[in-house]
């Protein structure tokens, strides 16, 4: 493709785009995000192709593979268009027969439309779709319809407006006063304003040898929070909303030079991100002299190598230079002092996606998306014990019930809400009957918790809590860069203590050893990791302290989950004997003879439950 | 494979030689001979001119990086939240009991790999094991046997 060498070359080639595509032709676009790809969506693609060129319809109808479209537990997912008929579900086998309804006046394929598990309704388009309905798509708005390898695609659906608005007439003050009246949020999760940051980092610098003053910009992609896939998932599906935001960021930063920085262990989203740089190159949307107007822009894509301590600004930093990611104290913020020393803004993936929206339709209309203090959409990944798993995108004070109950479908398996944990390792259980809560960046921070990047783990009554804080701790004390003494040897104690507990072998004193612990590291820690470490423990304290206790005292584990307090047992009268636990059995401690009823050896047994899994007929008891 | 001597040169040529390319580096040699021979760190050392104990305390401190040779599969079991609450711990153990691990590591046959990870996003499918390129959602303990059997060079192996 040509170089564009102006503003009017851009639109006129968005013009040919949009003039180039039928807006009436057939269209089949399948999910390739990693979930769905991992359900079998590629296999799916190519089914689809295949009956495609057998149907003789190769040039009639096309086959897309788009980014996530968030219902991951459905997947594969797919979207026929004109229509926008959404199925689900969908395995290689039906191909033939989504590419004959098609065909034969686009009769949708009953069996693969989503039933509503509640009104037992099928739906015909996302709209229809409970899960999809109560949201509102703003950064995920165009995942589903565009082929994030093409920008043309992204041309199409008004991509790169927002540079061409800002590049044709706006002046870099003007920028920053419009993401600032936005009241745009840092999305990372500690919610620092947006426009804050940009107007600090402009007020920093000196000018070098040249007169020039070198500033650097940042797309925070290491999306360390187990349990959040969010970042990923935009960087799939729509890598060039990121780049439209920096180099939209970068105009009114006066940055030269931007940095993305990717999770190796997310290897689509650093595919995808490599092909849109190399397309936005291409077009002139990068590099020397962006559409004619001077402005000079180049972004790095930068891998993480595996820290998740790298998610602090500062570590981070230290990585992009090559050394290892420890953190250094602030001040000097970045903004001051960041990048090779120089003034450095640091913004999440989410962040640099929503200054475009925010551009192209304004502070107002953003501004009256959320709650007084915090604007605009969030986006969530919504896992753990819940029928609806998948990303969701929704206005902020959106209270939790709708989430988890309208949204979320509720919990399966006739099981009952206990917890729901936001903000991965730095944030903290919400117990269930704080289930009206408005999700916003206060709210959460009152509750305990905090907004983090986005994960949101629910917890039904099978979970047990004191497992999950030791969860949380021994991955922070494995994360820990060991560079301070109370981050370094607070989660290690911390985790000891938790782990003596899980084993019964916890004291009532330990509780408050954990509680002076957790004050102690979030007073003087260094960095950020250090400072929330405690929060997973200090919340279900806070809110499940009888679970603790229960552990302490009676040397029981109500969720039944902490092996050194189990015992599996095989009700005789109703085991059918059938053997199937015999073969997965981990320990060989099951004993029994064909259709007469088994029993555990319990001391060979491992506790690994196998056993409870497979058996049919349900005659495996925990106690 | 080419011999080491032939392979640092060509991957040294592909970044500037400076400090800021030591992690793209060990990446690359990382993915190429799927751990860092002692022998290339000290090339790199030399070459980019960092002093040696510091490409080592980089070549520790991230995880992506290994010191010793990995095997012919790598598994790698998510222990992300969403795998934690919906059984990976036991899926872990089942797999370290098959294929007769105390702990991750490598198995003397060289076979197999096991890493844990924390989160490779696909939490939707919870619990996920990672094989080489594949990805394994919504595992069981059941499924272990049959997952590890696609992955043996020779299935008389087993």
């Amino acid at each position: 493709m040509p170089r564009l060498n102006s503003i009017p070359e851009l639109e006129k080639l968005r013009a040919e785009c949009v003039a180039g595509s039928d807006a009436q032709r057939p269209c089949l676009t399948v999910c390739a995000g990693s979930g769905c790809s991992a359900a079998g969506a590629e296999d799916l693609l190519t089914a689809l192709r295949k009956a495609v060129e057998k149907a003789g319809m190769k040039d009639q109808i096309d086959v897309k593979s788009t980014g996530c479209h968030g219902f991951c537990e459905r997947g594969p997912v797919m979207l026929v268009w004109p229509e926008g008929t959404f199925y689900n579900r969908v395995t290689a086998s039906s191909a033939a027969e989504v590419v004959a309804s098609v065909c034969n006046g686009h009769k949708p394929v009953e069996k693969l439309l989503y039933k509503d598990p509640v009104s037992g309704k099928k739906c015909l388009t996302e709209e229809e779709v409970p899960f999809y309905a109560r949201q509102t798509r703003v950064l995920f708005a165009n995942n589903g319809r565009i082929d994030p390898k093409q920008i043309t695609d992204y041309l199409r659906v008004g991509g790169y407006a927002s540079v061409a608005k800002v590049l044709g007439g706006m002046t870099p003050e003007g920028v920053v006063e419009t993401v600032t009246k936005s009241g745009l949020r840092g999305r990372g999760g500690a919610g620092f304003p947006t426009g804050v940051k940009w107007s600090l980092c402009r007020a920093n610098g000196k000018p070098n040898g040249h007169g020039e003053i070198e500033r650097y910009i940042i797309c925070n992609a290491d999306e360390g929070d187990p349990g959040a896939f969010m970042d990923r998932s935009l960087l799939e599906g729509n890598p060039h909303s990121v780049i439209e935001g920096m180099i939209i960021g970068a105009f009114a930063l006066g940055a030269k030079q931007g940095f993305v920085y990717v999770r190796a262990e997310y290897p689509l989203a650093v595919k995808h991100l490599h092909v849109a740089l190399q397309q936005a190159e291409e077009l002139g949307l990068l590099g020397d002299n962006i559409l004619g107007t001077g402005l000079n822009f180049r972004i790095r894509l930068v891998q993480g190598a595996g820290a998740f301590v790298c998610g602090e600004e500062t570590a981070l930093i230290a990585s992009i230079e090559g050394r290892v990611g420890e953190p250094h104290p602030r001040p000097p913020y970045p903004v001051e002092k960041g990048l090779f020393g120089k003034p450095t803004v640091i913004n999440n993936v989410k962040t640099w996606a929503s200054v475009g929206h925010i551009v192209n339709r304004g502070h107002e209309w953003y501004s009256a998306i959320g709650t007084e203090k915090s604007k605009g959409t969030m986006v969530f990944s919504l896992v753990g014990k819940i029928n609806n798993t998948g990303l969701v995108e929704v206005p902020m004070g959106i209270t939790l019930h709708e989430m988890i109950y309208d949204i979320g479908g509720g919990i399966p398996n006739g099981r009952s809400l206990k917890a729901v944990q936001i903000g991965g390792p730095s944030g903290g259980c919400i117990p269930a009957d704080l289930i009206d809560l408005p999700i916003d960046y206060e709210q959460l921070t009152k509750a305990g918790s905090m907004m983090g990047s986005g994960g949101m783990v629910v917890m039904d009554d099978s979970t047990c809590m004191v497992d999950v804080a030791r969860y949380f701790m021994e991955f922070l004390e494995e994360e820990s860069c060991g560079q301070c003494f109370p981050c370094r040897q607070g989660t290690q104690e911390m985790k000891a203590i938790l782990t003596r507990i899980c084993e019964g072998r916890g004291k009532e004193e330990d509780l408050d050893t954990l509680q002076d612990l957790g004050w102690l590291m979030k007073e003087t820690s260094l960095c950020g990791l250090g400072q929330t470490a405690a929060n997973p423990v200090l919340t279900t304290l806070r809110y499940f302290r009888s679970e603790y206790l229960a552990h302490i005292r009676d040397e029981v584990c109500p969720a039944k989950v902490c092996k050194k307090l189990i015992v599996y047992e095989i009700n005789p009268t109703v085991c059918d004997g059938c053997g199937a636990c015999v073969k997965v059995c981990a320990g060989t401690a099951i004993l029994g003879e064909k259709d007469r009823a088994h029993k555990i050896d319990q001391a060979k047994c491992t506790k690994c439950g196998a056993c409870m899994e497979v058996c049919k007929p349900k005659a495996v008891l925990v106690s | 494979m080419a011999t080491e001597t032939e392979v640092i040169p060509e991957i040294l040529a592909q970044f500037d030689q400076t400090r800021s390319s030591l992690i793209p580096i060990l990446q690359e040699i990382q993915n190429q001979y799927r751990y860092l021979p002692q022998a290339m760190l000290r090339q790199v050392a030399q070459k980019l001119d960092v002093p040696l104990p510091e490409v080592y305390h980089v070549a520790t401190f991230y995880n992506c990086f290994s010191l010793e040779p990995v095997g012919r599969n790598l598994v790698q079991v998510c222990l992300g939240t969403a795998c934690h609450v919906r059984g990976a711990p036991k899926v872990l153990d089942r797999l370290l009991t098959d294929l007769k691990l105390p702990a991750p590591g490598t198995t003397p046959d060289m076979e197999f790999t096991v890493r844990t990870v924390r989160c490779v996003g696909c939490c939707g499918l919870a619990p996920v094991v990672r094989v080489n390129d594949s990805t394994h959602p919504n595992m069981s303990q059941a499924k272990v046997k049959g997952m590890l059997k696609k992955y043996y060079s020779k299935p008389a192996a087993q």
